[in-house]
């Protein structure tokens, strides 16, 4: 099964050698934990959807989630994933492109309906924008929301609360007004998960150099 | 003379006993038949992905009860599976009996009160009455064995939270017995009711290439002729033991969507009785300290299992970095977990499929051409729960 995923995605690279490429130099990253991933060009996303869905060895007929990801420290920092199924083959794929905040990624409603509010909530909640989306409107947050809370630089109590107003007979909106402050507890410990390096470790290897 | 014939614009819900919670529908109306629907979700958005960024992987279960609130154990069940494929750990045996035998509990509370909740919205008030008192019998079963009736908080990544309780397994079985009589109940409300099949037999048609291009899953794709059932063909935990039927539709109606639960409430059935059967005895989780709990009485005399137990429940286990999309098949139809672990105690990203926003997007293709009165009940198939689709 693993191996004819392998050559699977050898295959669609192969096909869409302009487009598409393994999201990592090392085996491993290829076949994430038997899960078959690509990388798109991000202007040939459309491409590479309609390949895998119309391709007989491919056979990608329903897609079923479009989410982001929000990576700070990348170049690019926004990646728009695409987790497909195909279910003549019994096999998923997922293809990702990376964008940043101010390029556009085309849109794939052309290619499947589902697309279509699955874009709408990537939209909504990373500010990713979709080129040619026919209704790219806000789907999850509420009406006349501004900002894009899933963002890593969103604060998880976000700015604005609302309450009902009982003199004014409306609901009105306020900065968010917290009694105590969030506590965000940093858990790196030496027991285990640690890689970070302690104080002092980068001059030993300053020391090698030399 | 000429008269200027105008769409007028219709808004159902947010507060319509029928939208199945806080759905707002704007129909543009030509006369009574609906030339475009408009679904308005995200009332019920809490930023249940938000939350867990900033939750250890333990404290991020329950919020998977609260998308789904009619079937909880089938969210969890996916995102334990997700954990665990990062983690490269494996249930344990009876754990994963466990997590099965909930799961199809979970399905039948699920179907019954989908299907109870369909014939009510078509106008049969019965159906919802005495299919409640079974969801009643079946969250005892839950309370039972996690304290909560509802929300269960019951899986964990490596199993589940504790052994059923002596005579659980017997009165489980007990009911087993006596709940294929309530279903033929049901049917011979249902199934040959001369007005329900007026109100869903041809109405909400999709057919199979549509429904995949939709995104459809579950019962819903099942109803459109396509057969495929997660539990089959990328079977997880013990289902590839279980020996059962994959019922499938012909015409994807409300009325063969309707159908589609109804058997399905059967084989749910089959599965109980498989797992309790097949039951082993041994640990109900993985025996991996640094992720499962050591139990309370190891607890009290060495001093290992005392700091694993405080570290666990304060920092929580650290999954390594990774991703992966889980999936398994909910009630309602395949629900994912795409989870993005970067090393730390917390989920990177968490996006959660919920198979109810494809569906609930299909409604403007279904009921285009339709009239007002077919809305309700195409909402009603479709089994749309609002906790899942606004998250």
């Amino acid at each position: 099964m693993d191996l004819a995923l392998r050559d699977l995605g050898e295959y669609v690279q192969a096909a869409l050698p302009q487009f598409v490429q393994w999201p990592g130099e090392k085996e491993c990253d290829r076949l994430h934990r038997g899960e078959l991933v690509l990388l798109a060009g991000r202007e040939g996303i459309v491409r590479v959807l309609t390949f895998l869905r119309d391709d007989p060895n491919c056979q990608f007929k329903q897609l079923m989630d479009v989410c982001g990801v929000d990576r700070p420290g990348e170049p690019e920092r926004f990646e728009v994933v695409y987790n497909l199924l195909s279910l003549s083959h019994n096999r998923r794929i997922r293809v990702k492109v990376t964008t940043d905040e101010r390029s556009p990624v085309p849109t794939v409603t052309g290619v499947f309906s589902s697309a279509g509010w699955w874009e709408r909530e990537t939209w909504d909640l990373y500010g990713i924008y979709f080129r040619d989306h026919p209704d790219l409107r806000r789907i999850l947050s509420d009406y006349g929301f501004e900002g894009h809370p899933l963002r890593k630089d969103f604060p998880l109590t976000g700015y604005v609360e609302v309450r009902w107003d009982d003199e004014q007979k409306r609901i009105i909106y306020e900065p968010v007004k917290l009694v105590q402050d969030f506590r965000n507890f940093d858990f790196l410990s030496p027991w285990e998960g640690m890689q970070a390096l302690l104080p002092g470790d980068e001059k030993a290897k300053q020391g090698e150099k030399r | 003379m000429e008269t200027q014939i105008k769409n007028f614009t219709l808004n159902f819900g947010p507060q319509h006993p029928s939208a199945h919670g806080v759905l707002r529908l704007v129909l543009e109306m030509d006369g009574e038949t609906i030339e475009r629907a408009d679904p308005h979700v995200g009332l019920l958005h809490r930023g249940t992905e938000k939350l867990i960024e900033y939750k250890s992987y333990l404290q991020a279960v329950p919020y998977f009860d609260r998308l789904d609130y009619v079937a909880p154990q089938n969210q969890e069940h996916a995102f334990c599976l997700a954990v665990e494929k990062l983690l490269g750990i494996e249930a344990a045996q009876r754990g994963q009996y466990l997590r099965v035998l909930y799961a199809e509990i979970g399905r039948v509370l699920n179907h019954v009160f989908t299907v109870c909740a369909f014939a009510m919205d078509v106008g049969a008030m019965t159906p919802m009455l005495w299919g409640f008192e079974q969801r009643e019998i079946l969250m005892e079963f839950c309370e039972r064995v996690c304290g909560a009736r509802l929300h269960m908080n019951y899986f964990r990544p490596g199993g589940v939270s504790q052994d059923m309780p002596t005579g659980l397994a017997d009165d489980i079985w007990k009911w087993s017995d006596e709940f294929p009589k309530c279903i033929d109940d049901l049917e011979s409300l249902l199934t040959e009711n001369r007005i329900f099949k007026q109100r869903a037999v041809d109405v909400g048609c999709i057919d199979a290439a549509q429904a995949l291009d939709m995104g459809f899953s579950g019962p819903n794709l099942r109803a459109a002729g396509v057969p495929w059932d997660l539990r089959k063909a990328q079977p997880y935990d013990v289902y590839d033991r279980m020996d059962f039927d994959v019922p499938v539709g012909k015409h994807g109606d409300c009325y063969d969507r309707y159908l589609v639960r109804m058997y399905e409430l059967r084989e749910s059935l089959k599965i109980i009785r498989q797992c309790l059967n097949e039951m082993p005895p041994g640990p109900v989780k993985v025996d991996d300290r640094k992720v499962a709990p050591p139990p309370r009485s190891e607890m009290k005399h060495s001093m290992e299992a005392l700091i694993h137990h405080f570290k666990l429940y304060t920092e929580g286990f650290h999954v390594p970095e990774g991703e992966t999309y889980s999936v398994v098949e909910a009630p309602k139809g395949e629900f994912g977990v795409f989870l993005v672990a970067d090393g730390s105690n917390r989920p990177y990203r968490c996006k959660i499929r919920p198979p109810g926003f494809a569906h609930l997007q299909a409604m403007d293709f279904l009921c285009r051409g339709h009239m007002l009165a077919d809305v309700v009940a195409v909402l009603g198939s479709l089994d749309i729960v609002f906790g899942e689709i606004d998250r």
